[in-house]
């Protein structure tokens, strides 16, 4: 085993023992929400989970921007690797917001606008990795995806400008709001332990994901060399 | 400069109406798309006035979009059936030319297709527009244009690949809520009777979302393009 591959062992291993922490600090420790009682709870895996996503879908932009302009394969491959964890992470956003919504709102879905916009911003990342699951040249989908993925990113701003002036119910942001965090510091624990045990999975998975990467231009090489010689 | 770019533009815009109406592979489609959709939405909600008087701006919209959608996915059609696009690229000079050219072609084709589909909405579903077309048009206008832009970019990119047919709507409505949103309200605030002047801000909305992408798509557009 190479030094590269027990140093992502070790980093496996410290989100999944962050992630286990996290748990037992929001279920156990935590006190229960004075108002939604238990069902809070929920919110230690959802906000961390939307914050990791919105990471993930930035280093998708910047590798995106590197990408076309130092045309270094590897940026290609950070992006993709980490347009999925984006997607993964904004999908469970959106699955733990449902299973919440249902006791304190009543409903499964609304269309208030952070649904909405976490909705619209599923939606053109889904859409991302199917352009690049449908490219028939793998130069050519680096370059469709970097191009969709900076108008994308250039798209945020006016949908959550258009979407805000349409409607608004979610409970406002209680931690990156004037005058400081106004949740309490018990639960602002294993919500920063969740968030550090998903930055740190992500890192996990991204690393892992641009070795499959790495591997399969390996294979195609190896490939086309036999092909020739055959 | 800008002389040679509007020049060379105005030769592609050329190029593609010509073929058009030559041809009239594209136009006529959007046309008679565009009437059956809103015969269409007559059996989805049923014969009912003032439920159709609610929705009408949205109607509106999703048959205008549908239609403009319809056009945008071949606006590339040309080049790909008869494998033109390598002497599109050879052409010297800036590549915007290029994009611009397509964009005023493709705006051009769906203002037509909105130019038929407003008035035949008024008297289908007995609404009185008539006084309120300058306002309607502007809106149109400006929500054609920056549907158009991003359209017109994406249609260059979903050209080349697989499933094209699915692949154009896609990434294109995720993409353009903001301009679907923006006038769809302003529509509305127009058809209940407000003037200009209260959906304001919707506009504002419209005009820095055309400007933001008529900057950006020529640029992306590039890197779309290169071989």
């Amino acid at each position: 085993m190479g030094r590269g591959a027990l140093a992502t062992r070790v980093l496996g291993g410290a989100a999944g023992l962050l992630l286990a922490m996290g748990l037992y600090l929001g279920l156990v420790v935590a006190p229960p929400d004075a108002v939604q009682g238990d069902v809070q709870r929920i919110m230690y895996v959802h906000v961390p989970s939307i914050v990791t996503a919105y990471i993930a879908f930035f280093v998708v932009f910047c590798t995106s921007i590197l990408y076309l302009w130092k045309r270094d394969l590897r940026f290609d491959a950070l992006a993709v690797s980490s347009a999925e964890i984006g997607v993964v992470f904004t999908g469970i956003t959106l699955a733990t917001g449902m299973i919440w919504g249902k006791p304190t709102w009543g409903v499964w879905w609304t269309w208030d606008a952070r649904l909405t916009l976490t909705a619209i911003l599923f939606t053109i990342y889904v859409g991302y990795l199917m352009l690049r699951a449908f490219a028939e040249e793998p130069l050519a989908g680096a370059r469709y995806g970097a191009v969709l993925a900076i108008l994308g990113f250039l798209d945020i701003p006016l949908n959550h400008l258009a979407v805000y002036w349409w409607r608004t119910l979610h409970q406002p942001s209680s931690i990156l709001r004037p005058g400081g965090p106004s949740v309490a510091p018990a639960m602002l624990l294993p919500l920063a332990v969740n968030f550090a045990g998903l930055v740190l999975l992500s890192t996990y998975f991204l690393v892992e994901r641009i070795r499959l990467e790495r591997l399969r231009h390996r294979t195609a090489e190896v490939r086309l060399k036999r092909g020739r010689r055959g | 400069m800008v002389a040679e770019l509007l020049r060379r533009t105005w030769a592609m815009t050329w190029k593609d109406v010509t073929v058009e109406l030559r041809a009239r592979e594209r136009i006529n489609a959007m046309l008679f798309f565009a009437a059956l959709v809103l015969f269409i939405f007559n059996f989805a909600l049923g014969p009912d006035r003032e439920k159709l008087r609610e929705v009408a701006p949205g109607l509106l919209w999703l048959a205008f979009l549908f239609t403009g959608m319809l056009g945008l996915g071949r606006s590339f059609q040309a080049e790909r059936e008869n494998e033109c696009f390598e002497e599109l690229l050879l052409t010297p000079g800036d590549r915007e030319s290029i994009f611009f050219g397509k964009l005023a072609g493709n705006i051009l084709f769906m203002v037509t297709a909105e130019a038929l589909i407003l008035p035949l909405f008024g008297i289908l579903y007995n609404l009185d527009i008539w006084g309120l077309l300058p306002s309607l048009a502007l809106v149109a206008f400006l929500g054609t244009v920056g549907f158009s832009a991003i359209g017109t970019l994406l249609a260059a990119m979903t050209a080349h690949l697989r499933a094209r047919e699915v692949m154009l709507p896609v990434l294109l409505f995720p993409l353009t809520v903001p301009v679907i949103l923006g006038s769809v309200r302003a529509t509305e605030a127009i058809l209940g009777g407000g003037g200009l002047g209260e959906v304001s801000h919707w506009l504002k909305l419209l005009v820095g979302f055309d400007v933001i992408f008529l900057v950006a798509c020529p640029l992306a557009f590039e890197f779309v393009l290169e071989e």
